[in-house]
């Protein structure tokens, strides 16, 4: 479609000399269209290079005192000068893996009834509240998970699932209500709407033809959507996970009012943890010596690689997917 | 379009001379969270009844108010922690310190059955935060509490997960208290907790005790009071058992004044005193020891000087505690080193 766009304006402009196409692109704004949206491109790279840059130069001391142990040592002793970073990355893996368990089946689940068999009135009026529900501020859930998620996880919850799955080491242990599995729980409620909202998106996207084409053939509407129309959106669901798993990683407020604040790794999803962003803005303000703010700022280079090669490996996934005929082109 | 310049230029003239009239002194002040209720009650009657010098202070924390202090961004700091002698010499310049008011630390719990008050001996608080003391009805708990029927449950044990002065307060004292302490964990505004939860400033330590059957945290005497929370007694260097208020704090300042360094930087945990509440301490302004700037200099000594005398009676309306006379008197003297 593009291409022959381009080919039809090439062939309607006549040549010219350069300097006076320059001029008259110029004044029909196509060159400034052009200069402004690179620049605000570059923009782009600019704060990302910069960021990274400032990671850098700035957690020096603690790179050059730690170097790679700073990845496993597990102590965090801001009074000895003894920095890990081993159970922050565990915490934000921990609880991200988690979120996404939930709020994976439960978000496409949603999604797959917005599109496909709820009436286009009712998945409007709902994908409305959901958009609403994705700009709700993180200390509200957080303020959900004190009053509601933990004592419902230390009465209720987590007792029926030490009752269910006791033998398993995940399930095993003191239940205080905090912990990686109330943190989970709050994070996919707060990627959910995400999930729902852009799968949603995409598989009303897939053409009418494709899903007409399975039920010639004999499909149910089951069989139709699940063998024929999720496969063909299969991309842009795997995006919106993405993008939960982004939202996941470097959420701060919520996790650190329901986790527990403690630097340890634990097999328990019950004990209390520590996530990457929790610490960093926790300790942040009050950290007073060099080498200590040095690792701070670290673990924010830390949480910049994970986010980095989770991404990387997103997007390795997309494309092995597509070659694996994901989309029936 | 003549016009809209004129008018423009006009507006500009306008802000102008109207910034030249009132021309306030603008002082830039940057730390502690902890004081700043009381700081910006100060430096509003300041501003209004006093004197034209507006003082802009951002509570961004002790250590972000010593490292602006020290890169020179601010015209004074403010600190729950004094700095130590390494952050001083790191400095280009002499810094003072000055302690502005008081606060403290209580010990608060939430044990199915208990709702009297408990005593809390130094080695039990020591006890429970090192991990050693694991249950309620241990006998070093129960040997202070006689008639009170503590349970066989084991104790949650909650602390501050952000930095914070309260926390440099509450393992300040612990480390008084217990040399394993001292060695193991240390005093800061964030330590490497043996055990427990970690919960976000006062309202999250409060929360987490509240909900948990068993649990124990420390919260500042300010939070308690203001929210009506119980909490338990603690034995001072004196051996007895002192539940907080303002003036156990203020005696446990007088009992330290005695020995008052010469640069105000002194702890007054465990303070002697039979009145003295031992989880006490200052909080401290930072005050460059020579100011270039004439104007700012005698601003900033005018705000001192009426900080230490009308100021003190902000105090208690706020629930700060106020600063005994000696350290007042002491601090007047001080105020002339700054050059």
């Amino acid at each position: 479609m593009s291409t022959t766009a381009t080919t039809t304006i090439a062939h309607a402009v006549p040549p010219e000399a350069g300097p006076r196409v320059f001029l008259r692109r110029l004044r029909n704004g196509d060159e400034v269209a052009h200069v402004l949206t690179l620049i605000f491109a570059a923009g782009i790279l600019l704060i990302t290079s910069l960021l990274v840059y400032e990671l850098w130069a700035n957690s020096h001391l603690s790179r050059a005192k730690f170097g790679w142990m700073f990845f496993w040592t597990r102590t965090w002793d801001p009074i000895f000068d003894n920095f890990g970073a081993a159970p922050f990355i565990y915490g934000t893996l921990v609880t991200s893996v988690v979120s996404l368990l939930i709020a994976v089946p439960l978000g496409l689940a949603a999604a797959i009834f917005l599109a496909e068999l709820a009436p286009r009135r009712v998945s409007d009026a709902l994908a409305f509240l959901i958009d609403l529900l994705a700009a709700v501020p993180s200390v509200i859930y957080g303020l959900l998970g004190i009053f509601i998620v933990v004592p419902l996880m230390r009465t209720t919850l987590g007792p029926a699932l030490k009752g269910a799955l006791g033998f398993l080491p995940f399930f095993s242990g003191p239940n205080y209500g905090v912990g990686f599995l109330t943190a989970g729980i709050i994070l996919a409620l707060m990627v959910v709407p995400f999930i729902i909202s852009v799968s949603r998106e995409v598989l009303l996207t897939v053409p009418r033809e494709q899903r007409e084409a399975a039920l010639a053939l004999g499909a149910t509407r089951w069989e139709a959507t699940w063998q024929v129309v999720v496969p063909w959106a299969r991309s842009g669901i795997m995006g919106s996970v993405f993008l939960a798993l982004a939202r996941a990683l470097g959420e701060t407020m919520a996790v650190t009012m329901v986790i527990g604040n403690d630097p340890r790794i634990s097999a328990s999803l019950f004990a209390p943890g520590y996530t990457i962003a929790a610490v960093i803005a926790n300790e942040f303000t009050e950290a007073t010596g060099d080498l200590y703010l040095s690792a701070l700022i670290e673990l924010g280079l830390v949480l910049f690689l994970l986010t980095f090669i989770l991404n990387g490996l997103a997007r390795l996934l997309i494309a092995a997917t597509e070659r694996g005929g994901g989309r029936p082109a | 379009m003549k016009k809209t310049l004129l008018a423009v230029s006009l507006l500009f003239a306008l802000a102008l001379t109207a910034g030249a009239q009132s021309n306030p002194l603008l002082l830039n002040a940057a730390g502690a969270t902890f004081p700043y209720p009381i700081y910006s009650k100060w430096f509003d009657v300041y501003h209004t009844q006093k004197s034209g010098v507006q003082i802009n202070y951002q509570s961004i924390g002790s250590g972000g108010g010593i490292r602006q202090l020290v890169a020179g961004t601010v015209d004074f700091g403010a600190s729950d922690g004094p700095m130590s002698d390494e952050q001083l010499a790191q400095a280009k310049f002499k810094i003072l310190h000055f302690p502005t008011v008081l606060g403290a630390d209580v010990p608060t719990y939430n044990i199915p059955g208990v709702s009297g008050e408990l005593n809390f001996t130094q080695k039990a608080l020591a006890g429970i935060y090192l991990g050693t003391i694991t249950k309620w009805n241990d006998p070093e708990i129960a040997k202070t509490n006689p008639g009170v029927s503590l349970p066989n449950s084991d104790i949650v044990v909650v602390h501050r997960s952000d930095g914070s002065g309260t926390t440099y307060i509450w393992t300040d004292f612990l480390s008084k208290a217990s040399d394993d302490w001292k060695n193991k964990v240390g005093k800061g505004t964030s330590v490497n907790w043996p055990v427990g939860l970690g919960g976000k400033g006062n309202e999250g330590v409060a929360g987490l005790v509240k909900q948990t059957p068993g649990s124990i945290g420390y919260v500042e005497l300010i939070y308690a009071i203001q929210n009506n929370m119980p909490y338990g007694k603690v034995q001072n260097a004196a051996g007895k058992f002192v539940k907080a208020d303002l003036a156990g704090v203020t005696a446990a300042a007088s009992g330290a004044a005695k020995e008052m360094p010469e640069d105000f930087r002194v702890s007054i945990t465990n303070a002697p005193g039979a009145t003295a509440y031992p989880v006490s301490s200052f909080t401290w302004l930072l005050i460059p020891a020579q100011i270039q700037d004439a104007a700012k200099r005698d601003a900033i000594k005018g705000f001192l000087k009426w900080m230490l005398k009308e100021g003190q009676d902000y105090n208690e309306g706020l629930s700060y505690a106020k600063l005994p006379k000696p350290v007042v008197e002491k601090e007047l003297k001080a105020i002339s080193q700054i050059q």
